[in-house]
């Protein structure tokens, strides 16, 4: 059971270290600013949430992980709010692709 | 299990300054926002992931109070740069 868990651990945690990959090098290749704001939001929120999906067996007790869940889902709460306000200031300033 | 986790949080930690080159080329203040959005939310998978492998809990603390100044440093910027041609910048005055 142990060895089951540390094995999802840590092919969650690269699956999200992967995301975080995958956003930076969408955010260096892209060439406009709302595919480079496309390649951001996955790291943002499939990253963090494999990350703190591949935690949780190793979070120290419920509240540890109910604390986890609360932390990715302000990220996502922030994110989707954010990247919308990003995207309104990138439309404005040029025009659409 | 520790070396992993701390593998992890390095390489995480690698990918997200990596991104700050972004910062530096722009070209439009859209773009440079979320090259530290990403920063931001690095950060956080990077304080989440030290957490258990030093054995510090203060640590996700951390990180959620990061999750917050995160997401006002963004509205801040978007806050900043609206002009007066903004409709939603004049709503709620």
């Amino acid at each position: 059971m142990s060895l089951a868990l540390d094995i999802l651990s840590v092919l969650a945690i690269s699956a999200g270290a992967f995301f975080f990959l995958a956003g930076t090098v969408g955010l260096l290749r892209f060439p406009d600013a709302l595919t480079r704001l496309h390649a951001l939001t996955k790291a943002d929120n499939l990253g963090l949430g494999l990350v703190v999906l591949g935690l949780l067996p190793r979070a120290d007790g419920a509240l540890g992980a109910l604390k986890l869940i609360v932390v990715w889902l302000l990220v996502l709460v922030a994110g989707a709010t954010v990247s919308q306000l990003i995207a309104r200031v990138a439309q404005r300033a040029g025009p659409a692709p | 299990m520790a070396e992993f986790l701390l593998a992890a949080a390095g390489f995480v930690l690698a990918m997200v300054a990596l991104g700050l080159v972004r910062i530096l080329r722009g070209p439009a203040i859209a773009d440079r926002i979320m090259a530290a959005q990403l920063l931001g939310t690095g950060g956080i998978a990077t304080l989440l992931l030290i957490a258990p492998a030093t054995g510090m809990a203060a640590t996700t603390d951390v990180a959620l109070s990061l999750a917050l100044l995160a997401a006002f440093a963004s509205v801040a910027f978007v806050q900043g740069t609206s002009g007066p041609d903004d409709p939603e910048a004049t709503e709620g005055r």
